[in-house]
């Protein structure tokens, strides 16, 4: 069964945002994207879904905080501790099981509410082995960053170029927070965090709340004129092991795309899709997650980058949203998120940065360090 | 619908403090199920893990953290989070996972590690609460759970013995069960009745232990059997269900479980049951505290608002009667290793109707069982109605 986007709901990022609680932006993102539908929460739809993490959020049990803001009381609701695209899976699962004909997806992030963020990602690693040896836990992206550098033809240089793209997409997407006018060369010059990964490397922090609202084929056709289609979901994870895992290639990457390709029924991925939205929470994912996910070949993509293919007039424009470089790093709000902005791009609502003639989108994310787990999801509109 | 089942399932001792780590446990449950589904890691499509907060275990991400020991490292895996009531609620994600068409086999592995939270896993609990409106009272869970009893039998002019009869039940049913923590052959209700009392009217003995421990269970795709040729009995999921309700918990009437009648409803209408008291022959309600397993008759609609202390006096849950409630020995004989109860709630719907519970099999044949878990502040409750 064919399952619709039908409503997206996305609360504008902001570095951080003093008047809101997480109710209320979570609220926010909600009312958007249920007027967007046309739904009522409180007898359309079917099920809620929260992406959520304990430590994010400063409680116990968060899932207890999710219901009353998004129209869930007494409904069917829970919490994924996962990416958004992660949770986006599971709704669209549940309308094809037949358990909810409408299902709203929810993820946030009030990452400005939490002083301690290093300490609190350092506290993800495992408490053996790891965690004893100390450091920012970005030496992780670093060690990676090294490692994908020294396997593929990529150089600091490209990722810097990717800095420079994403942040000027970001200048227009007016729901960026990051804009920035930056080139290769600032990126080059930055500090360094663990080399040789600089600090405009990374993504900042942002604030945001973002809800989708998927229906049932017959429904979402009713509900919308252009119900945009999740052809296909994939999610996946490699060992969370530092010391044994794939470090120079994105494998939860490959893994979740060869998932979704095959329910999507994608044969070549390199010419399927018009726009592509990918997990870009530091510079050298952008490229190390294009090849995992098969949109460029090994071995080209630094020649790709410096044509300029991935420009938001390019031959396969990558992040015309600006993603977690320009837009901010929203942590298990980043996928959802990134289908939301492939969703607009496709109903040809992406504003200054659209791209012309959008019908088939790719949004790809990852959780993050020190995880090794991503999702993958396939749009498009049309039959 | 791809009809689905349970064709196997596993579970590590509860105790109160487990030797294993977090992911050590995991992979002991998870081996187990394989094992008695015929199968092995490589057979399995995707996983679904299922814990409660991530401070007991004190590790941020606490799913990707045990992915390996759940066997899902190079696999579709997911975490799923409704507090307490994970336990029934994660094999409903599994359900979805093979009931859509996604996935055929799909390996469900519950845990949770109470004791490395020092002093007390209670200390966790302090987190739970609105930060603005409740946390400056400094409740604890105990706390207000004697607020529900109290309303609870104050309501219906309920007899402390009788609740206390629950507990004596279940400790003396998890006699039986050979994973359990706290069986007791000789419990009276006097010996409930005079215990501590924690909070009033909860004694000590009311309530189930913090536990260490793991449970996993393989669900599969009816063609899978055929095609694998799976020789392990399977049990039908017919129904599935859950509800939430909302956070102000204040504003609620703690009387009854409304969100669990939702949840039960939903359930029930998937599986066609319009009179559950006939059409379902016995239940594993979730019973941390004696109270609960009562509470939840109720609400999952076996009996009417009040009732449930009558058929506990009358014998009527007893494992040979009527209506068997919690015939594993439910929490608060085996244990409360919170999310990883599942392997006495799901788990003991699937031995009891493939009738492999040993020592605890119900004596008469019982071809339809339900079962609930109940988490977050009061206010979430998953169902899950299966049949032989």
């Amino acid at each position: 069964m064919r399952v619709g986007i039908v409503g997206v709901g996305i609360v504008p990022f902001r570095p951080v945002t003093p008047e809101y609680s997480w109710k209320e932006i979570m609220y926010e993102a909600a009312s958007r994207a249920y007027a967007d539908a046309g739904v009522d929460p409180r007898t359309d739809v079917g099920s809620f879904i929260t992406c959520a993490e304990d430590y994010w959020e400063g409680f116990g049990i968060f899932d207890e905080f999710t219901p009353d803001q998004i129209g869930a009381a007494l409904r069917p609701a829970c919490t994924v501790t996962g990416d958004g695209i992660h949770g986006l899976a599971q709704g669209v699962m549940q309308v094809q099981a037949g358990l909810a004909d409408v299902v709203a997806v929810e993820a946030h992030s009030k990452i400005s509410d939490l002083l301690t963020y290093d300490g609190v990602v350092r506290h993800a690693m495992d408490p053996i082995w790891n965690k004893p040896l100390g450091g920012h836990p970005y030496y992780i992206a670093g060690l990676e960053m090294a490692s994908y550098l020294k396997a593929s033809k990529v150089t600091e240089r490209e990722c810097a170029a990717v800095v420079a793209k994403n942040r000027q997409n970001a200048m227009t997407n007016e729901r960026a927070a990051h804009g920035a006018k930056v080139d290769a060369q600032d990126v080059l010059d930055s500090p360094p965090i663990a080399t040789p990964l600089k600090s405009l490397d990374v993504a900042p922090l942002a604030d945001t709340a973002v809800v989708i609202v998927l229906a049932a084929e017959a429904r979402a056709r009713k509900l919308s004129s252009n119900p945009i289609w999740v052809r296909g979901t994939g999610w996946s994870s490699d060992t969370p092991w530092l010391e044994t895992r794939t470090w120079e290639r994105a494998k939860y990457a490959e893994d979740a795309a060869r998932m979704a390709y095959r329910l999507a029924k994608v044969a070549r991925a390199q010419t399927a899709f018009d726009v592509a939205e990918v997990d870009d929470k530091f510079s050298y994912k952008e490229p190390q997650h294009l090849e995992a996910l098969g949109l460029v070949k090994k071995g080209s993509t630094a020649a790709a980058i410096k044509r300029g293919d991935f420009e938001v007039d390019g031959k396969l424009p990558v992040n015309p949203s600006g993603g977690s470089l320009g837009c901010g790093n929203v942590i298990e709000a980043s996928g959802l998120h990134r289908v939301a902005e492939v969703a607009l791009q496709l109903r040809g609502e992406a504003g200054r940065n659209q791209v012309d003639g959008a019908r088939t989108g790719l949004a790809a994310s990852w959780r993050g360090v020190p995880t090794t787990s991503g999702a993958v999801a396939v749009l498009g509109v049309g039959r | 619908m791809r009809k689905v089942a349970c064709i196997g399932a596993g579970m590590t001792l509860f105790r109160r403090r487990m030797l294993e780590t977090p992911k050590e446990m995991c992979w002991e449950a998870a081996a187990m199920a394989l094992d008695q589904a015929g199968l092995t890691i490589a057979d399995v499509d995707a996983v679904v893990f299922g814990s409660a907060p991530d401070a007991f275990d004190g590790i941020h991400m606490k799913g990707e953290n045990v992915l390996d020991g759940c066997g899902g490292t190079g696999k579709p895996y997911v975490r799923v989070f409704t507090g307490g009531g994970t336990a029934v609620f994660s094999p409903i994600a599994a359900y979805w996972h093979v009931a859509s068409g996604t996935f055929d086999c799909v390996l469900v592995v519950n845990e949770e590690k109470m004791s490395s939270c020092q002093p007390h896993a209670q200390s966790v609990f302090g987190y739970i609460w609105d930060p603005i409106l409740d946390r400056p009272l400094k409740p604890n869970l105990v706390w207000i759970f004697a607020m529900e009893m109290n309303r609870y039998m104050t309501v219906h002019n309920i007899r402390y013995e009788d609740v206390a009869a629950v507990a004596v039940k279940n400790k003396r049913n998890a006699v039986a069960h050979p994973c359990a923590q706290l069986p007791d052959p000789n419990i009276t209700v006097e010996d409930v009745m005079n215990s501590e009392v924690m909070a009033w009217p909860v004694h000590r003995l009311d309530i189930s232990p913090p536990s260490d421990g793991a449970s996993a269970l393989v669900i599969c795709s009816q063609d899978f059997i055929k095609r694998k040729k799976v020789k392990s009995p399977p049990v039908w999921f017919s129904g599935v269900g859950w509800a939430i309700d909302t956070t102000f918990w204040t504003d609620r009437d703690l009387v009854f479980p409304e969100y669990l009648a939702r949840a039960a409803k939903m359930a029930y209408k998937q599986a066609r049951i319009d009179n559950p008291r006939k059409q379902i022959d016995f239940a594993e309600p979730y019973d941390p505290f004696d109270y609960k397993e009562l509470h939840h008759m109720e609400g999952l609609l076996l009996c009417k608002k009040g009732e449930a202390p009558k058929l506990t006096r009358e014998g009527v849950t007893q494992r040979d009667g009527d209506l068997p409630t919690c015939p594993s020995g439910g929490l608060l004989g085996v244990g409360n290793p919170i999310a990883a109860t599942m392997g006495i709630k799901v788990g003991e719907l699937y031995w009891q109707l493939s009738g492999q519970a040993g020592k605890r099999q119900i004596p008469h044949e019982v071809h339809t069982g339900v079962t609930n878990a109940w988490g977050d502040l009061m206010q979430f409750s998953a169902v899950a109605v299966m049949r032989a």
